[in-house]
């Protein structure tokens, strides 16, 4: 099972309790209204899916109930970090190696 | 649940108000824990931003917990960490914090659910056990101490454990999925005891 850190409860807590909520950094137009049909379709339906590094909200559903913004590695499965909602895209991505490290 | 309604005999002025508390009464006890269900509380939800903390904590006579998974209690009355602003008061000794929040003018947000969550208690040296057999968390008395308090899950259904001592837990869950909470934790009571 994996282990999810959540930035509210400070802690690694089991995967069960979370649940993924999308593509994160997605800003919503402040005028809806007046976005042409191109551009709507590009917000709402349109997602970058990579093969490496990817930016998405998580929710610890049954837990602290919040959301908050992991950054995953879509290969490996592994997550890189994870930051608090409203919190900018991180710069820098500590390294973390695919290796198994015992602890 | 027959033998409960016989048991009680309403007023009968009143037949509305006669409750009828999911599991009253049930128990199972095995050789590693006793599962047992526990009587009725008061307890609100209660949603309150970080200025009005001190203003709620003073009416209810409980200091509100900051940190995550940790709970405080005073005179009966418990106030558990459930989210940066969320918190689960349970009242044992039959006050209602309802009544203490509605005098507070600090902007909160305090929802009755004394009769939405049911309690159940998993008592004995197998407690903790018989709780993992459906929930992911470390209970190790390192990382979850007396006192300790989180959301999680057990087994399908959401609950809120609470460790009272050692060796035991308060298992609070809905209502509707009492029936099938307590069936899981008799049948991991069984397993802890192997």
């Amino acid at each position: 099972m994996l282990l999810i850190r959540c930035p509210y409860c400070e802690e690694e807590r089991p995967e069960l309790e979370f649940r993924n909520a999308g593509e994160a950094h997605i800003a919503r137009s402040a005028n809806m209204a007046g976005e042409s049909d191109d551009d709507f379709e590009k917000f709402f339906f349109i997602r970058s899916n990579p093969k490496g590094i990817i930016y998405e909200r998580w929710r610890h559903m049954h837990g602290c109930a919040r959301f908050f913004n992991a950054v995953r590695d879509t290969v490996t499965d592994k997550f890189i970090m994870t930051y608090k909602a409203g919190e900018p895209k991180p710069s820098n991505l500590p390294k973390i190696s695919n290796e198994v490290v015992a602890k | 649940m027959a033998k409960a309604a016989a048991k009680k005999t309403a007023p009968a002025a009143s037949p509305s108000i006669e409750r009828r508390p999911a599991l009253a009464g049930r128990s199972t006890a095995a050789t590693g824990a006793k599962v047992e269900a526990l009587p009725p509380a008061d307890r609100i939800s209660l949603r309150a931003p970080e200025t009005s903390t001190a203003a709620l904590s003073k009416a209810l006579g409980v200091t509100l917990p900051k940190k995550p998974k940790t709970s405080t209690m005073k005179a009966g009355r418990t106030a558990l960490w459930l989210g940066p602003d969320e918190w689960l008061v349970i009242d044992e000794a039959g006050n209602d914090p309802l009544a203490d929040c509605a005098a507070v003018s600090a902007l909160h947000s305090a929802v009755g659910i004394s009769h939405r969550n049911i309690a159940i208690a998993v008592t004995g040296a197998g407690a903790a056990a018989a709780i993992n057999s459906g929930c992911p968390q470390d209970l190790s008395l390192d990382a979850f101490p007396v006192g300790a308090a989180s959301r999680t899950i057990l087994g399908k259904a959401e609950i809120v454990l609470l460790r009272t001592a050692a060796d035991a837990f308060r298992v609070e869950c809905w209502r509707s999925f009492s029936d099938y909470v307590f069936t899981f934790l008799s049948e991991g009571s069984r397993d802890a005891a192997i």
